[in-house]
């Protein structure tokens, strides 16, 4: 039988070593062939916990830190690792539903897969973390991450410092190789935009090996591929944070914008927007919401008028346009013209505020009086300069002239999105009147500021740096020098370290522009603006625009012989410059100044602060918002008490419980939710009263209408 | 005593005895492997007879010391008392019924005191094997005829169809590997061959639309009937075989499959099947889950292919040279579960990889081709077929315990021979293979 047979053990043995071929088979596949398993160990296996840095730190000229850094976590949710969580429990803490949890959860594995940790919900609350760091072990696949969050001590310069947010598939896409990833932090706007680089520092990156669930057992490979956190460089600026501070309080309730710049160095000292808004809003968990409203505010808090706010200058060009002419050698300080009220030459009238005679006898004088004749007959003669062809070419040469003062370019100032405003084209003249068919009549009143030529406050200010120097200044910026100063950094802020040279007039000349502008400090429009213990130079504005009121302007630069400061203010719709912008100029000359506000002025600084110069449109909006708040919250509480009538029909029980409770909430809701919209940081004492409108622009209720004032 | 040594260990095919060691050797590493955690002090712990590296080691003393008394042992003894040790394993397999403990669901263990657990159904493989062996070199044994041919198949398939009641499905089925043994001593070549096609029929069942299969089938059928015609013409009972097999094939794939898939498996073996074949199984289909479901407050139980996933995982991340010894990162993270026992083999592959897999391997193969080498050189059948029936045991669990690690075979609880942490798995190893070095040493001897 067993010979018989013998032939079966071959057949045992070849049936042995084909399984073992398949097996083989099988092996090499799996593991030669298939990636996606050893990707999936390490998906199971390794845990990347970024090491986010500490941000730099800003500081301002006294090195006094305009923000800091604080802690504050984020729940981020691992979705394969989350299947077991009590999401119930989750959500009821969150004070979210099921439905909002599956629509994150949907959003996060289509933005960042579903095996990487996102952020679920970020910034938590104090309260909020203490609740869910207690209860974490529910919640298998989430983790509390801690992460720096930017304070802000002095609640100043939120327009320049800018925000720092998540980083969305937007920004992911424009910043593709800079290594972000979702749920990273990145400035978004002023100087956190601008030096992100080096206030981000490097992000570090531990691995550990996890087990299955998600305990960690230890370093990856002794820590071999770990890569340490840098923290982010501080950055110096020339910010003066108690006249930003000053400047914000003076512009408080008005909308404007202050530019305070060191004529010596370019750097900023201050820059303000109004309205603007607390930086701490943008922070911590109400940032979204905070976000949203200001975003559709039409007053635009966002909005940095400062270097995008476009500005008719008004006769605050006028020392300007008189340094061209100087400088083309079309007149002397000496020259004079001879006006009576108005100018004629080109058949429409251009009036001026003063009649008497030899008030514009030369520069110094027609300075001092802002003599609109005198400047119209001065721009002619540059635009009508002899040795030009046409008042084209003219022009052009006028126009080289204003770029090289900064105006109508942008001056490359280390924030984001500066506008260049306009100091308009031919092109643009072309358009309007035809080809050669304008000529230095039809453009007459861009001699005194107006026409079609706009200017940002910060251009203003930087002009009166050009007049301040005799002829040059410093690109305007903020950071003065960065920590640990690298060869990329220096090459950066090198433009800001370089003088630029616009003119060749001599001393003589620009003092008697300093004089004429002087004397408008002495006797001009600018008489009753004093600060004390200095002699400044200043030029104030008053400029039509087609938005309603005028806008109140003010230049100045001070002390008069050796200038440290420069100065722009705006005040839209306020009317006379030596109104309103010049005294808030001048309060802000003496803080930087003297260092302090002479204790008799105090007052003065709060009536300008307290003054609502709102234009009536924007009052309109909020009031129209605020009703429409008010009637949503009005419905929505009367919906739930329907729901809780319901409620109480269907168990008796309630009723003898909580009798009037429907009503009671009602009114809480009515109450308390607009006022919710203000934390009341500042200044408790101005609470709105009942009765008042209260504009929801700020966290502190600076920016408020009082209806029925008290 | 040094002729008496001399004479134990004269012809003992010492290249099986090495591959043995090794074997053990690698299992322990491999435990140790699993169990390893950086920091904590291992030789302490190896020592210390608490971790399960320690005790596979005093497992394998143990063993050592069994092996040798079976070396010592006179090999006639094996012929002598093969039906009685038959019955005595049959009985220790009843007698769990009673005083069975309950380990992982599983009541088929006896308390053996200090913490050792004996599985009966493990032993019972040795018992079997000797008993086929007695039974088929049984000098009025004609194995030729059906009748022995059954009561072969009932030698073996009493124990398969007890641990099944035990519900060690995994065991019960490797009781069917002594049908290659069977095959060898010439059990016809029809029986496997059905078997395999019904396996195959199964599993397209399972893979492919019933009705697509159905009509496959019948095509199938038709095209055998043209093609054989001419046979038919002269012997119509073919055409009624085939119409017969034709039937039972789509009986089998209409009704029993999904019969037996719904209402005999529970609902997580017909889950790891359906895995297996790369398919989710529906367990709302299943009856048993349907009556667990119905008692309120039962949380319901969800199976997946996690194991079998995690078991890949594993493999996969050992790439061709593999993650190094004690590096890899899902044996650390405790990924796979049971991995010191039934999926021992993942560690290994994540460790060492392909290479380190096929050194295995061949390992493996090598003693098999080994054994079936010794059983040709064989003079008596009871040596031959018990060497037969040590090779397919070993075979069947090899394959099975490898392929279920790699997603080719559903996961059943069959240990990886020498290597899973077990002392029953080891001992009925070494307590088979031993038994096959003494018969060998005595070569020269009849037996029946």
């Amino acid at each position: 039988m067993s010979v018989f047979n013998q032939s079966r053990g071959r057949v045992v043995q070849i049936i042995f070593g084909a399984v073992f071929i398949i097996i083989l088979i099988q092996l090499i596949n799996l593991q030669v062939f298939s990636a996606k398993y050893k990707l999936a160990a390490e998906n199971n296996a390794i845990y990347r916990k970024i090491i986010y840095p500490d941000r730099g730190i800003i500081f301002d000229r006294k090195r006094r830190a305009m923000l800091e850094n604080t802690i504050s976590y984020d729940l981020v949710v691992t979705p394969v690792e989350s299947k077991a969580t009590d999401t119930l429990a989750l959500c009821q803490l969150l004070n979210i539903d099921t439905v909002e949890y599956k629509k994150r959860m949907r959003e996060i594995v289509f933005k960042n897969t579903s095996v990487k940790p996102s952020v679920f919900e970020a910034l938590l609350s104090q309260e909020l973390f203490a609740k869910l760091y207690e209860n974490m072990y529910k919640f298998p696949g989430f983790n509390l991450i801690d992460r720096s969050v930017r304070t802000y001590p002095y609640n100043t310069g939120a327009q320049v410092l800018g925000y720092i947010a998540e980083v969305d598939t937007g920004f992911l896409r424009k910043h593709r190789e800079e290594g972000y990833e979702m749920g990273d932090y990145a400035g978004m706007n002023g100087l956190e935009r601008t030096y992100e680089k080096v206030l981000m520092g490097v992000r570090g990156i531990k691995r550990y090996i996890r087990d299955n669930k998600s305990r960690i057992q230890g370093p990856y490979e002794n820590g071999l591929f770990d890569t340490t956190a840098v923290a982010g460089r501080n950055l110096y600026t020339s910010v003066d944070v108690e006249v930003q501070q000053l400047a914000e309080k003076l512009l408080a309730n008005k909308i404007g914008s202050a530019v305070a710049i060191n004529p010596k160095t370019g750097g900023i000292i201050a820059m303000v927007s109004s309205p603007n808004y607390n930086p701490n809003d943008l922070t911590g968990s109400a940032r979204r919401k905070n976000l949203g409203r200001m975003l559709l505010d039409t007053a635009r808090p966002m909005f940095n008028r400062a270097i995008k706010g476009q500005y008719p200058p008004g006769s605050t060009f006028k020392p300007l346009g008189a340094v061209i002419a100087l400088d083309e050698g079309l007149i002397t300080p000496s020259y004079g013209v001879s006006c009576y009220g108005s100018y004629t030459n080109c058949g429409v009238v251009v009036k001026c505020e003063h009649k008497n005679a030899g008030h514009a006898g030369n520069l110094r004088l027609a300075l001092a009086n802002s003599c609109n004749s005198y400047f119209s007959d001065v721009f002619r003669k540059a635009i009508d300069n002899q040795e030009y062809k046409n008042s084209t070419t003219g022009y052009l040469k006028w126009k080289e002239y204003m770029n090289a003062f900064g105006m109508g370019t942008k001056l490359d100032v280390d924030l984001p999105s500066e506008d260049r405003a306009s100091v308009p084209d031919t092109a643009v003249y072309n358009r309007a009147y035809g080809k050669n068919r304008w000529n230095s009549c039809t453009i007459l009143t861009l001699g005194i500021g107006q026409d079609k030529m706009t200017a940002t406050p910060m251009q203003l200010a930087n002009m009166m740096c050009v007049i301040a120097n005799k002829g040059s200044y410093y690109t305007p910026h903020f950071v003065d020098s960065i920590e640990h100063e690298e060869a990329e950094d220096k090459v950066f802020l090198d433009k800001y370290r370089k003088k630029h040279v616009v003119t060749h007039a001599s001393d003589t000349v620009f003092r008697a522009v300093h004089d004429g502008m002087h004397d408008v400090t002495v006797y001009g429009t600018a008489a009753a603006i004093k600060v004390p213990g200095v002699e400044y130079c200043a030029k104030t504005g008053t400029a039509q625009n087609p938005h309603g009121k005028n806008h109140s302007l003010f230049v100045c630069f001070a002390p008069k012989d050796n200038p440290t400061i420069a100065v722009a203010v705006i005040v839209e719709n306020a009317g006379y410059g030596s109104t309103w912008a010049g005294p808030i100029g001048a309060f802000m000359m003496e803080k930087y100044l003297n260092d302090t506000i002479a204790t008799d002025r105090l007052a003065e600084v709060e009536r300008i602060s307290n003054t609502d110069l709102v234009p009536a449109a924007i009052k309109e909006w909020y009031v129209r918002k605020d009703n429409q708040r008010q009637a949503r919250l009005a419905l929505e509480a009367a919906n739930k008490a329907a729901e809780m009538n319901e409620e109480e029909e269907n168990s008796d029980k309630n009723v003898d419980k909580n009798p009037g409770i429907n009503k009671r909430l009602t009114e809480e809701q009515l109450e308390i939710a607009p006022s919710k919209e203000i934390p009341n940081k500042e200044k408790d004492s101005k609470k709105p009263l009942k009765g008042n409108i209260a504009l929801f622009l700020h966290a502190d209720d600076r920016f408020k209408v009082k209806k029925s004032k008290a | 005593m040094s002729s008496r040594n001399s004479s134990v260990s004269k012809g003992v095919d010492w290249t099986v005895v090495a591959l043995y060691a090794i074997l053990v050797a690698i299992g322990i590493l491999c435990i140790f492997m699993v169990e390893y955690r950086s920091g904590s002090n291992w030789l302490q712990l190896f020592l210390g007879g608490k971790s399960n590296y320690s005790k596979q080691l005093i497992f394998a003393g143990f063993c050592t010391l069994v092996a040798a008394f079976i070396l010592m042992a006179d090999s006639k003894l094996f012929t002598a008392f093969a039906n009685l040790t038959y019955a005595f394993g049959i009985l220790l397999m009843l007698a769990t019924f009673v005083i069975g403990k309950d380990i992982k669901g599983s009541k088929s263990w006896i308390a053996m005191g200090g913490g050792f657990n004996l599985q009966p159904a493990e032993l019972c493989k040795i018992f079997v094997a000797l008993a086929l062996a007695k039974y088929l070199s049984m000098q009025n044994t004609d194995f030729s005829k059906l009748k022995s041919q059954l009561i072969a198949g009932g030698i073996v398939l009493l124990p398969a169809v007890l641990s099944r009641l035990q519900h060690e499905t995994g065991l019960a089925l490797v009781y069917l590997s002594f049908f290659i043994a069977m095959y060898r001593e010439g059990l016809p070549a029809g029986i496997l061959v059905t078997g395999l096609s019904f396996g195959a029929l199964v599993v397209a069942t399972l893979i492919v639309d019933p009705n697509i299969l159905a009509i496959t089938l019948t095509v199938i059928a038709l095209l055998i009937i043209y093609f054989t015609r001419r046979q038919i013409k002269r012997n119509s009972k073919l055409l009624l075989i085939i119409i017969a097999t034709w039937a039972v094939c789509v009986g089998v794939q209409r009704f029993a499959v999904p019969y037996i898939f719904n209402n005999v498996f529970e609902c997580y073996q017909s889950q790891r099947i359906y895995s297996a074949v790369g398919k989710d199984y529906d367990c709302s289909q299943n009856k048993h889950n349907k009556t667990e479901s119905a008692t309120p407050g039962a949380k319901t139980f969800k199976p997946d292919d996690y194991n079998v996933r995690q078991s890949k995982i594993a493999i996969g991340s050992g790439g061709f040279w593999g993650r190094g010894f004690l590096k890899g990162t899902q044996t650390r993270g405790k990924y796979v579960p049971e991995q010191h026992s039934d999926f021992i083999f993942t560690s290994l592959g994540e460790a060492f990889g392909f290479v380190g897999c096929a050194i295995f391997l061949l390992l493996y193969l090598f003693l098999l081709i080994r054994i079936t080498v010794i059983a040709e050189r064989q003079r008596s059948t009871f040596s031959r077929v018990y060497a037969y029936s040590v090779a397919s045991v070993m075979f069947f669990h090899i394959a099975v315990n490898v392929c279920m690690t790699i997603g080719l075979f559903p996961i059943i609880g069959i240990a990886l021979p020498l290597i899973s942490y077990g002392g029953s798995s080891l001992l009925t190893f070494t307590v088979l293979i031993f038994i096959l070095l003494r018969l060998d040493a005595d070569r020269q001897m009849v037996l029946r």
